[in-house]
This record gives structure tokens, C-alpha cells and sequence, in this order.
């Protein structure tokens, strides 16, 4: 009896210990990699790194300002594409779309993609854009970008939208308002800062994305802020000048791959901050 | 003198309603439009694939998906080494990352103290927010290099020699390659496994858990006879969703695996993905045959992925509960 009692006490606390050294183990490469990141990126940040552009093979210096240019002008597009398609079909999904076969079959797609691997969306958008447009731009990679970031948006919107009590929507039926002015100017209007919150966490999932790019915006070594042409973006300059021979372009990719972490993780960090304040009003 | 008053304000009221009527039909019509999108979004990339990858499809037939060769000057395309390198790495990423999300996901539900729940489970969060090529990079400059000089030696030496699994650390240990690239892909999906885990061990009625508790059930005990029994299908969901992210990733499989389009029997050796096939070639396909079996490598793992995330899904939507993830 006693014996059965401490096998029990001696399997518990190695399954415990196990799982603290799997949640350790987690920390652990969390924190190796932003400790990577920053030693190497901040050793490569100086103030060339913004007014410079990318150098040409071979010679000295140089900066990321095309390439940050360029990233910014194509989040910039694809999130004023992606959000207003994504709010209004989660407001779709949410309103009209509780008990419909259509809305629940476009919410398990949705979901899948989700997940859906992104190069094969960038395979799409070449098929799509870049052949029947003459060549790779600014607009392309916006376009696969959106796209990615559309599923992230139509599901916050839409979760965020259910946690809208039945009640509300009710008192503005009664006093006589149009479904849609319900929708947009109650409801939308009570979750705003939820629906702030996705689109900004679709941004931050955007942000970093390297594989459709490369069949889309391709790359510009030049400053350019002409969206019909190829742009330079920092993933595909961090991801050719990583694996070059140049120590210059190579310290560049560390500072790129730096400033792309810092702002996807402040995204990150600082939608869960402002919620949980909000949670404990 | 009244009447005439009144119904012509049950007229304009009556006008009124139908506008609005006209205008929340137009309203549902245009937000359904929208909601179309992605499902158009799905079949398009479906059609638009096929389409490119008809002349592969053609010339291959289905004997593309058996076929070990991939040589541009003589034209021969097939997609074996691709998909040996896109499912072994994926594999051995969820073997290795299965156990320790089920550790964290155990931790973060049964054992942690409350205060420290959040931070921690944010912090997990975080390592899935983190761009596939930081991964890439990372895994190139510091992980590798380590990997080589210390972890693949000894890993020969102990097990080199064992029958039957000695090939698998057999060749020169040089950090890139299939089991760097499993290592990289496992840190990646853990988070999305561990989140899936915790979220579905905590649909677990606590009346259930507190009985077990009650009766004297260590902590291991009730997950084990507990909380995995009744959360099984999500936690299948949730590998399944890792698995999914796994076959899929581009980048930071592009940077370790060392990109070389053949099969070989160690998992030291560099082999290459799918998606790691596509990042490498496509910018400088020449167009025809090579360039249509890079899309039809596309659609192959778009499909698989499909099926995988499909299934996912499904299974993680019947464990929560019609709200799904």
C-alpha cells in the first residue's frame, strides 16, 4: 500500500518536473532568440541605416530607408484593402450569418485560411496579378499581403461582434433602426476597439512575411515609391542579404530582422496591455 | 379634420419601412459579398494553380509525386524529394514539439500559481508572433553553427553505431540540414499546439477535475485520467493544426535545411521542402515545364495542407463547441 503511494508521488513529480522543463524550455527559446536579435540588430543599427539606401554588392555602408519606405507603402495598401473586406464580412458572419449554411461554411474556410501556407498565396497572386500585369510591383505584394491579413480580420471582427449582448441590438430595433445602422453605428460602434485590436494584429502577422513577397514585390536595391514597379521591402532584403557573402549586408539583415521583431512584438504586447485594462474597468 | 393628417403620416412612416427595408437588403447583400471573398480567395487559388501547373501535370502525370528527379537543363521534373523533405521535417518537428506543448500546456492549466499564468502564456504567445525569417536567421547564424560543433557529434557517437537507426546521424556534422530544419519548425508550432492544448483543457468542467482531486488523484493522475480523456479530439485538432503550420512554412526551412533536391537516409544530411523548393526557384524559373512544376508543387502542398488544416478544424470546433477558435 505504502509502496503504491510513493510510486504515485514519484510519477506526479516527474510529470510535473517534465512539464516545467517543456515550459522552460519554451522561455528559454523565446528569450535566446530576442537576445540574439537585439545583440547582433542594435550593433548593426546607426542612423545610415534609415537616410541610406541598400548598397550595392561589394561596397561599404549603406542603409534599409528603400527598403522601409517600401514595406510601409505595402502594409499601408494591403491594410486599406484588407480591412474594410474584413469587417464587413465579419459583420456578415456575426449578423446575418448565425444560422446559414453559406456563413458557416465561409467561417470554416476562413479558419483554414488561417493557416494556409503563405508562398502558396504569393504562387496565386503571381498567377493572378504579375502575369496579366506585366511584372512584379508594389501592388502585387500589397494584394498577397492583404490577403493574408483578410482571415485575421474577419474572425476578430466577428468574435468580437457575438460578445455584443442580444440586448443592445434589441434597444435599437425598438426604437425603430435599420438593421444596418444597428450593425455599423451600435454594435460595430460598442466593440471598436476590439476590431481595432484585429486589425492591427493582422498588421503585426503581416509585417514579417517573407515567402509571398518574393513572387510579388520582388525587391528594388533603389529608393522608389512607385507601386506599379518591383519595391524594395525589408523580409526580402533581410532574406538575401542574410545568406550573402558581404559582412556589410549581412549586419544590415540583423538590424532589419530587428526592427521588423520590435514592431510585431510591440503590436503584440501592447494590444494585450490595453485589453487587460480594459478587462478590469 | 384629423384624418387626412394621420394617414399621410402612416404613408410617410409606411415609406419610411420600405426604405429602410430596401437598404438593410442591400446591406446584407453587400457584406455577404464580402464574406464571398474568401471563399473565391480558396477556389481561385485551387483554379488558378491547376491552371499554371497543367503543362507539369500533363507532360508527369500523377508519377510527378513519385519521381526523385529534379534536373532543370534536362527537363525532368517530379516531386519526391520535396515531399520527403516537406512530411520528414514536419514530422519529427511534431514529434519533438507534441511532448513539450503538452508539458507547457499542462503547466500553464494544472500546476502554474495564478499570478504567473498570464505572463507566462503571453510569452508563448509571443514565440508564434515572432517572423518565420527571424526564425531563419536565427537558425542559420547562431542555432546551427551551436548545433554542429556540440550537439551532432556527441549525437553520432552515441547512437552512429546502433542497427537500423545509426544511418539517420550518419555524414559530416555541418548544422544545416533535416534535423536542424525539424528543430526550427518544432519551436515554431509549439506555441500553436501549446495554445490549442491549454484553451481545450480548460473547457474541462472543474466538478470533474475536483472529484478526481477529491478522491486523492495526484495532479499527473487527473490529467492523465482526466483531462486527456475528455479533451482528446481537440488535442488531436491542435497537433493537427501544428502540423498544418509545419508543411507550410517557407522561410525559416528555406534558411536550415540546406536546399539540396535530393533524398538521403541521414537526417543530418541537407535535403529541401516544398515551400523551401519554391523560395529558391521560383524568381528564376525559366518559363515552361520547370516553372509549371513549381506550381504544381504549389498546388500538391496546398492540397495537403487543405486536408490537414480541414481536419484540424473540424476537430477543434466539435471539442469547443460550436464557437470554434
Amino acid at each position: 500500500m505504502m509502496k503504491l503511494y510513493t510510486r504515485r508521488i514519484w510519477i506526479n513529480r516527474i510529470g510535473i518536473t517534465l512539464s516545467m522543463a517543456a515550459m522552460s524550455l519554451g522561455l528559454i527559446a523565446l528569450l535566446w532568440i530576442l537576445w540574439t536579435l537585439f545583440s547582433k540588430g542594435f550593433a548593426a543599427l546607426n542612423w545610415d541605416m534609415f537616410t541610406q539606401d541598400t548598397p550595392a554588392p561589394g561596397s561599404e555602408g549603406g542603409g534599409l530607408r528603400n527598403a522601409i519606405v517600401g514595406s510601409g507603402l505595402i502594409l499601408l495598401f494591403s491594410m486599406l484593402i484588407s480591412t474594410p473586406i474584413g469587417i464587413l464580412a465579419g459583420i456578415y458572419l456575426a449578423e446575418f450569418g448565425r444560422v446559414s449554411k453559406f456563413a458557416s461554411f465561409t467561417r470554416f474556410m476562413t479558419d483554414i485560411m488561417l493557416s494556409a501556407p503563405s508562398i502558396v498565396i504569393g504562387l496565386f497572386v503571381y498567377a493572378l496579378f504579375v502575369t496579366t500585369t506585366g511584372g512584379f510591383s508594389g501592388w502585387a505584394g500589397s494584394l498577397s499581403l492583404a490577403l493574408i491579413a483578410i482571415p485575421v480580420v474577419v474572425r476578430t471582427t466577428e468574435n468580437m461582434l457575438k460578445l455584443v449582448p442580444t440586448s443592445l441590438r434589441e434597444a435599437a430595433f425598438a426604437v425603430g433602426a435599420p438593421r444596418w445602422q444597428v450593425s455599423l453605428k451600435v454594435t460595430l460602434r460598442a466593440v471598436k476597439s476590439g476590431v481595432v485590436t484585429g486589425v492591427l494584429l493582422a498588421m503585426a502577422r503581416i509585417t514579417g512575411e517573407t515567402a509571398p513577397l518574393l513572387f510579388t514585390a520582388l525587391n528594388n536595391q533603389f529608393f522608389s515609391t512607385n507601386m506599379d514597379k518591383p519595391m524594395g521591402n525589408l523580409p526580402v532584403v533581410i532574406y538575401q542579404f542574410a545568406l550573402s557573402p558581404y559582412d556589410n549586408w549581412v549586419n544590415l539583415a540583423w538590424g532589419g530582422a530587428l526592427l521588423i521583431a520590435f514592431l510585431v512584438l510591440a503590436v503584440n504586447i501592447g494590444v494585450r496591455v490595453v485589453f487587460r485594462n480594459k478587462d478590469k474597468r | 379634420m384629423s384624418e387626412p393628417s394621420a394617414t399621410a403620416g402612416i404613408d410617410l412612416h409606411a415609406k419610411q419601412v420600405r426604405k429602410f427595408r430596401l437598404q438593410d437588403r442591400f446591406f446584407h447583400h453587400s457584406t455577404q459579398v464580402f464574406a464571398f471573398v474568401v471563399l473565391a480567395a480558396l477556389v481561385g487559388i485551387l483554379v488558378s494553380l491547376s491552371i499554371e501547373a497543367w503543362p507539369s501535370l500533363k507532360a508527369f502525370g500523377p508519377s510527378f509525386l513519385w519521381t526523385n528527379v529534379w534536373s532543370v537543363p534536362d527537363d525532368k521534373f517530379g516531386a519526391l524529394a520535396a515531399i520527403y523533405g516537406t512530411v520528414t521535417t514536419s514530422v519529427l518537428a511534431l514529434l519533438i514539439a507534441v511532448p513539450v506543448s503538452f508539458g507547457i500546456a499542462l503547466f500553464l492549466t494544472e500546476t502554474c500559481p495564478l499570478w504567473l499564468r498570464r505572463p507566462l502564456g503571453t510569452a508563448i504567445e509571443l514565440l508564434a508572433g515572432i517572423p518565420s525569417i527571424v526564425y531563419g536567421i536565427w537558425g542559420l547564424f547562431v542555432f546551427a553553427p551551436l548545433f554542429a560543433d556540440h550537439i551532432q557529434p556527441p549525437l553520432q557517437a552515441l547512437l552512429g553505431d546502433v542497427p537500423i537507426i545509426g544511418g539517420w546521424f550518419s555524414g559530416p556534422p555541418i548544422g544545416v540540414g533535416i534535423l536542424t530544419a525539424s528543430i526550427v519548425l518544432a519551436l515554431m508550432v509549439i506555441p500553436f499546439i501549446a495554445s490549442v492544448m491549454r484553451d481545450v483543457f480548460e473547457t474541462v468542467p472543474h466538478v470533474l477535475k475536483e472529484s478526481a482531486y477529491g478522491i486523492g488523484c495526484t495532479n499527473w493522475e487527473v490529467v492523465r485520467n482526466v483531462v486527456l480523456p475528455y479533451t482528446r479530439v481537440g488535442v488531436i485538432g491542435g497537433i493537427m493544426l501544428g502540423l498544418g503550420r509545419a508543411l507550410g512554412e517557407t522561410m525559416a526551412v528555406t534558411f536550415v535545411i540546406g536546399n539540396a533536391n535530393r533524398i538521403n537516409g541521414s537526417l543530418f544530411a541537407p535535403g529541401t521542402s516544398i515551400a523551401s523548393t519554391l523560395a529558391n526557384e521560383f524568381g528564376e524559373a525559366t518559363p515552361g515545364l520547370h516553372i509549371a512544376s513549381l506550381f504544381a508543387l504549389g498546388l500538391v502542398l496546398f492540397i495537403i495542407t487543405f486536408i490537414v488544416l480541414a481536419i484540424s478544424r473540424w476537430l477543434i470546433s466539435r471539442s469547443m463547441g460550436s464557437e470554434g477558435l
